[in-house]
């Protein structure tokens, strides 16, 4: 199975969907979830043999936010990937980097205005994302490197400052922000199909882009030098690089809040087994990534059933430990 | 086919070349030598249109190198750079495949054209063995002949080489050397290398530019420029120049205290 990591990924990510539609306070065996899908979708007439109240609970809540899930994953996986190699950096995280807390201020930001209608809500993350990337980036280079401590540091700082703008936001205006505090902590806000419909389009967008800098990735792992005299128009690619990344980033965030680690594990996982070559490890992670999402949202689900945690906590649990061991590892710098 | 005009870089207030104008026709190795800090790989980074002039230019073909894009660019000219941090993660043949870049596409699909190329670059500088071994787990040796395997696959008529010897045992520091020499031959290149091993370069570049504090201090046939007065001067030590027993070509030894 490992020789075959598309096959492998697919498969576990087809697992923890069926599982993640039929868990919950009502348990729809996953056969039974199947037929209800099938009847409903590809209408197939299997005999009805489950409660009314099945259909509308699969539906209307576990699918759309199952899809949600998987969507979010695969692109805090995705965007992760990217960062990591555009830096030459292992610990190139949209969370830790600030860029997930920039999408947040961008999209609370939005969230404030009285007039922006909630498709809007992704634009204003990307512009947050995008501001705080760039930040980032300049604030952490040295020369023409990006160290892992400046990196980080300048993540943190910056990520903090712009935690602490949103928490002024919402503390200021009080009305429509209720819903943000969750949002900021990694729950969804609104359920049903309305998010996936925004979700969607800019994911979609900003998968495309993603699968799109592989080679140019892998080239930039030479460094910007020796990319140059491999051909690469370095200052372009660089920069569609970064929209193509904060477009997915701030598209994670704009439907599910702010996940720390996601990004951060699931491309070391897939480096790990799978090797470093950018064309395979990009698409690898994203289904990683809805993979783990979708795992640690079970988890969320289950741990203090009825109530639900936000998934942004179990990833920070578990997240965290594993950031630290990567911390040891890189100085090795086995993989890179 | 290259041509420096005056060149001259700095890196901020630093002056790192100062008006140097040298030549390199196909077919011909051109040895660059000079006291560390000299301006090789200055020179090489302008070269390649990495590093900007800040007076004169670099003429490729008769045409500007800034003017052509870093695809076309890479196209005429490859570059064996030092081995050093490297991307860990990838494998000697994905990264020799790295070579074909400016005939690739977006997506970096090699075609079956591109693979034999790889392979035969692989077997030029003999890392074919290593193909599937991760770059963090060769040595620094075999990294530079992979990294000159890559050059190789680019497929250029220009190929410069900053201290590729460096990490290499005598045996492959000879045969590529050898190698250099045959392709220069075979397929009509022109090569600038940077070396510090003054025999080596006598043994087999066929001219010789000196370098000294990003000055050009001498340039000619390897009889012309390696001579005791020129060496002295640049290396500030005393240093003999003898008659290579076989091959006549100037033998350089540094004085050692008796």
């Amino acid at each position: 199975m490992l020789k075959r990591p598309y096959l492998l990924t697919l498969c576990l990510l087809v697992l923890a969907f069926v599982l993640s539609v039929a868990l919950g306070a009502v348990f729809i065996p996953p056969g039974t979830a199947l037929r209800i899908a099938a009847n409903r979708f590809l209408s197939l007439e299997f005999t009805e043999t489950w409660p009314g109240y099945f259909e509308t609970i699969l539906v209307e809540i576990r699918l759309p936010h199952a899809i949600l899930v998987t969507l979010t994953g695969a692109a805090l996986a995705g965007s992760g990937a990217t960062y990591q190699g555009l830096f030459r950096n292992p610990l190139a995280d949209p969370y830790l980097i600030g860029v997930a807390s920039g999408a947040g201020l961008g999209a609370v930001f939005f969230m404030a205005l009285p007039w922006m209608g909630q498709f809007l809500i992704p634009a204003g993350a990307f512009l947050g994302a995008l501001g705080t990337v760039i930040i980032v980036y300049s604030l952490a280079r040295v020369g023409k490197m990006v160290p892992l401590t400046t990196l980080i540091l300048a993540g943190v700082a910056v990520g903090s400052f712009t935690t602490a703008m949103t928490s002024f936001l919402m503390l200021r205006s009080n009305r429509q922000l209720q819903h943000a505090l969750s949002f900021l902590l990694g729950g969804s806000p609104v359920a049903g199909w309305d998010p996936v419909r925004i979700a969607l389009p800019y994911s979609a967008v900003g998968f495309g882009l993603l699968l799109l800098t592989g080679h140019s990735l892998n080239v930039l792992q030479f460094g910007e030098e020796q990319a140059q005299q491999l051909g690469l128009p370095v200052e372009r690619v660089k920069f569609f690089i970064i929209i193509a990344s904060s477009l997915t980033a701030a598209a994670a965030v704009s439907f599910s809040g702010v996940i720390g680690f996601i990004g951060l594990i699931v491309p070391h996982l897939v480096r790990m087994l799978w090797g470093g070559d950018y064309r395979q490890l990009i698409p690898l992670s994203m289904i990683g990534g809805g993979c783990t999402l979708l795992a640690a949202d079970m988890l969320a689900r289950v741990i203090l059933a009825p109530q639900s945690l936000p998934v942004g906590i179990v990833t920070a649990l578990f997240g965290a430990p594993f950031f630290l061991w990567i911390l040891r590892r890189a100085k090795q710098e086995v993989f890179w | 086919m290259l041509e420096t005009r005056d060149l001259s870089a700095v890196y901020g207030e630093v002056k790192a070349l100062d008006g140097v104008s040298l030549n390199v026709s196909r077919g011909e190795i051109l040895g660059l030598i000079g006291p560390n800090g000299a301006g090789k790989s200055t020179l090489i980074r302008v070269i390649s249109g990495v590093l900007n002039a800040s007076k004169g230019k670099v003429l490729l073909d008769g045409q500007d190198i800034t003017s052509y894009t870093p695809n076309q660019r890479a196209l005429r000219v490859a570059v064996v750079p030092q081995a050093r941090q490297l991307g860990g993660a990838f494998t000697v043949e994905q990264t020799v495949l790295l070579g074909r870049t400016p005939y690739l596409g977006m997506m970096g699909k090699a075609s079956s054209r591109d693979k034999e190329i790889v392979h035969w670059a692989m077997a030029q500088t003999e890392v074919e063995d290593l193909a599937a071994r991760r770059l963090a787990e060769i040595s620094g040796g075999e990294q530079q002949r992979v990294l000159l395997a890559r050059a190789l696959a680019q497929k250029t008529n220009v190929l410069l080489l900053d201290e590729p010897t460096n990490h290499l045992d005598l045996g492959y520091q000879v045969s590529l050397l050898t190698l250099l020499r045959e392709l220069v031959e075979e397929q009509d290149l022109a090569v600038i290398m940077a070396l510090h091993d003054l025999n080596q370069v006598a043994g087999y570049a066929d001219r010789v530019a000196l370098l000294v504090k990003g000055n050009l201090a001498a340039v000619g046939s390897p009889d012309q420029v390696l001579t005791c007065d020129n060496l002295e001067s640049a290396y500030h030590t005393p240093i003999e120049v003898l008659d290579h027993p076989r091959s006549g070509k100037p033998f350089i030894v540094p004085q050692c205290p008796e």
